[in-house]
């Protein structure tokens, strides 16, 4: 028989037990605030920014029939006027052509010339073709800077330097360029490659720019990628009679570049967002060239570009907010969450397809 | 010691039929006075070997004692590491002082190859493995490759068990077939000294026995030092053997002596499992 004993495991309330339940909550509030606003930013610029790409779409009368004036033009002045009692939008090109036709059919008749006020809006028209051109250019340069550069530095420093006081100071001096706000960097690039070397507002200038401001992490992340090649693969080589490079080359660097590659896409997302940089090296407001319109290969690296950040923040600045705007703003930067989307992606499966490969 | 065992090793000990006399053989290595720093911390004091070739030659010892230190001046494997130094005597290899000024150590390294404790196949398919020496030296040859590679496992006794799937990873192999890749590796660039750093440590008996006999048959062409942990092993596979303790030398001889009647009481405790 079986004695029915009192319930000696039976939970009792306490100070300790409330706290503890609150505790959690906080926490789990703090990380549904996040996400929260993450969904919100997100949310706003791709519910506001995909009505202004998707609702650019035109059929055209050649192959593939279809285009999107907002990715495929360059930026327009809006003009909005009445004319005949109704109101019309049109693009500066096209108000110019509207206004030369109306005016002659006009004279044609012996009517007075039409009298067009129009209300004009900077930017609010055409679309942003330039601006995606500049970004993606001022990324692969600045990246391949970057990368060659900070992978060169991260195997000096691992593979062949001693550790020292010379190295700790290095890295040290690194870590501290990590903190070193974008906008000083611009200043340097500024006072470095746009007067001292006379590279002028051009490509080369910001990349240069761009390249030291992501070199920190490019560098950081590269030891570690290095540091994670098991020792073995080094010793293993070397006792078969390579030497030191030919062991990087082929048996230490191509196990580390999946590991580089990951963390260089931190570097992208921020290479092409960050607009202090660029706006005294390397952007332009506005620009009627295209970047391959050039006289001369050598002028390529010599010419200023507009750039997908800067065109935001010039949009944004320069011009009292109207509806107009705010089109053009929301655009753009639902664009450029697609371009680093982008980039960042064929990124992640060139590091798989290097990790699949080389893997232990 | 690993498996300190409860009969002393001495009494069980059978001079296998594989044993081959040392006397008669050439000497290949010769150390003198040999000290070896890490710094300022001495690891090796005045080591004095003569190593015979085309020999196995075994290292024992309790751990720390410096197997692994002196085996890795033997391909002067030490120079990688940071402060690191020879204070005094030297190794000659044919006569020549290793760490002589016109040493070129990528050179030496050809000639003395080196198997590590922990197999260490590179993430490359079996094929890439054991060819990498030779592409490393500028080898192109895709019937010299071929050849080779054919040859090397056939060495390690492994072409059997691959032949099938060179061109998959050699890091799909067992543990006992991933060593004997690094051996077929290390055979591939034609060394004259095999070095062996505790090959066995982390194999399963059966791919011990493997490797073991493997040892048995590659000493007709290479001149072996195997480290190990494992005094039979140890009894097993070797000529003559060397017992360390403390970074000093205590003991050299037929492994025969070392283990029927060693001279030194310290040897004889070690190798009947009294201390380890
Ligand atoms: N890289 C190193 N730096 C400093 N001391 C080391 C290093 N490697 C080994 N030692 C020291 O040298 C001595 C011999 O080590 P080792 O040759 O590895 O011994 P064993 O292989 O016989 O176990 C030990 O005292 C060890 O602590
Ligand atoms: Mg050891």
């Amino acid at each position: 028989m079986t004695t029915v004993s009192t319930n000696t495991f039976a939970s009792r309330p306490s100070t300790g037990r409330s706290l503890e339940k609150s505790t959690f909550w906080i926490f789990r509030i703090a990380t549904y605030v996040i996400l929260l606003a993450g969904f919100a930013v997100f949310g706003d610029i791709v519910f506001k920014g995909s009505a202004t790409v998707f609702g650019a779409f035109k059929t055209t009368s050649s192959f593939p029939y279809f285009t999107n004036t907002f990715l495929t033009e360059a930026p327009e002045s809006l003009y909005v006027f009445e004319h005949k009692g109704e109101k019309r939008e049109m693009g500066d090109t096209e108000y110019r052509a509207f206004r030369e036709k109306e005016t002659a059919a006009a004279l044609a008749a012996g009517k007075p010339a039409p009298v067009f006020e129009a209300a004009s809006y900077v930017y609010s028209a055409g679309g942003i073709w330039p601006c995606i051109v500049g970004t993606v250019l001022l990324v692969v340069g600045s990246m391949t800077i970057a990368l060659l550069l900070g992978v060169s530095s991260a195997i000096f420093l691992s593979e062949y330097a001693r550790d020292g006081t010379f190295v700790r100071f290095v890295r040290l001096a690194i870590l501290n360029l990590a903190g070193v706000p974008s906008i000083v960097f611009g200043l340097f690039g500024f006072g470095m490659f746009v007067i001292y070397f006379d590279w002028n507002v051009s490509l080369l200038a910001g990349w240069f720019t761009l390249a030291f401001m992501v070199l920190p992490v490019v560098i950081t992340a590269s030891e570690e990628a290095l540091k994670a090649v098991p020792k073995g693969f080094r010793e293993g080589s070397l006792a078969l009679g390579a030497t030191k490079w030919q062991t990087i080359q082929s048996n230490v660097l191509p196990y580390a570049l999946p590991g580089i590659l990951t963390s260089s896409i931190l570097g992208i997302a921020r290479v092409a967002g960050e607009t202090a940089p660029i706006m005294f090296t390397a952007a332009y407001v506005v620009r009627d060239k295209m970047p391959w319109d050039v006289e001369k290969i050598s002028d390529f690296f010599f010419q200023g570009v507009m750039a997908l950040p800067y065109h935001i923040y010039v949009v944004s600045s320069k011009i009292p907010q109207n509806e107009y705007t705010s089109r053009v703003q929301y655009g753009t930067a639902f664009v450029f969450l697609g371009i680093v989307a982008l980039i960042a992606a064929s990124s992640i499966i060139l590091r798989n397809k290097l990790r699949g490969r080389y893997k232990w | 010691m690993d498996t300190p065992s409860a009969t002393p090793a001495s009494r069980t000990f059978n001079v296998p039929a594989t044993a081959t006399s040392a006397e008669g053989a050439q000497t290949l290595i010769e150390i003198d006075n040999f000290d070896f720093y890490y710094g300022a911390k001495q690891a090796l004091f005045d080591i004095n070997i003569r190593i015979a070739d085309k020999r196995v030659t075994a290292f024992i010892g309790p751990s720390g004692c410096g197997k692994s230190t002196l085996l890795r001046c033997l391909n002067r494997m030490n120079d990688l590491i940071d402060g690191t130094s020879v204070k005094r005597g030297s190794v000659k290899i044919r006569s020549i002082d290793i760490n002589g000024r016109d040493v070129d150590s990528i050179e030496l390294r050809k000639r003395v190859g080196m198997v590590f404790q922990k197999s260490n196949p590179f993430p490359k398919s079996i094929y890439e493995n054991i060819i990498y020496g030779l592409r490393i030296q500028g080898v192109k040859s895709k019937s010299r490759l071929d050849e080779v590679v054919e040859k090397s496992l056939r060495g390690a006794a492994l072409w059997d068990e691959v032949k099938d799937r060179l061109h998959e990873s050699g890091l799909g192999l067992s543990g006992g077939q991933q060593q004997r890749l690094c051996i077929a590796r290390t055979i591939a660039v034609e060394p004259e000294v095999i070095l062996m750093d505790e090959p066995c440590s982390a194999l399963d008996p059966i791919a011990t026995a493997k490797v073991e006999e493997l040892i048995h048959e590659l000493k007709k062409q290479y001149t072996i030092i195997i480290v190990t942990h494992s005094m039979q092993q140890a009894a097993r596979c070797s000529d003559q053997t060397a017992f360390f303790y403390m970074g000093k030398l205590i003991e050299f001889g037929e492994t025969r002596d070392i283990f029927m009647n060693p001279k030194n009481p310290q040897t004889e405790a070690y190798v009947s499992g009294r201390f380890g």
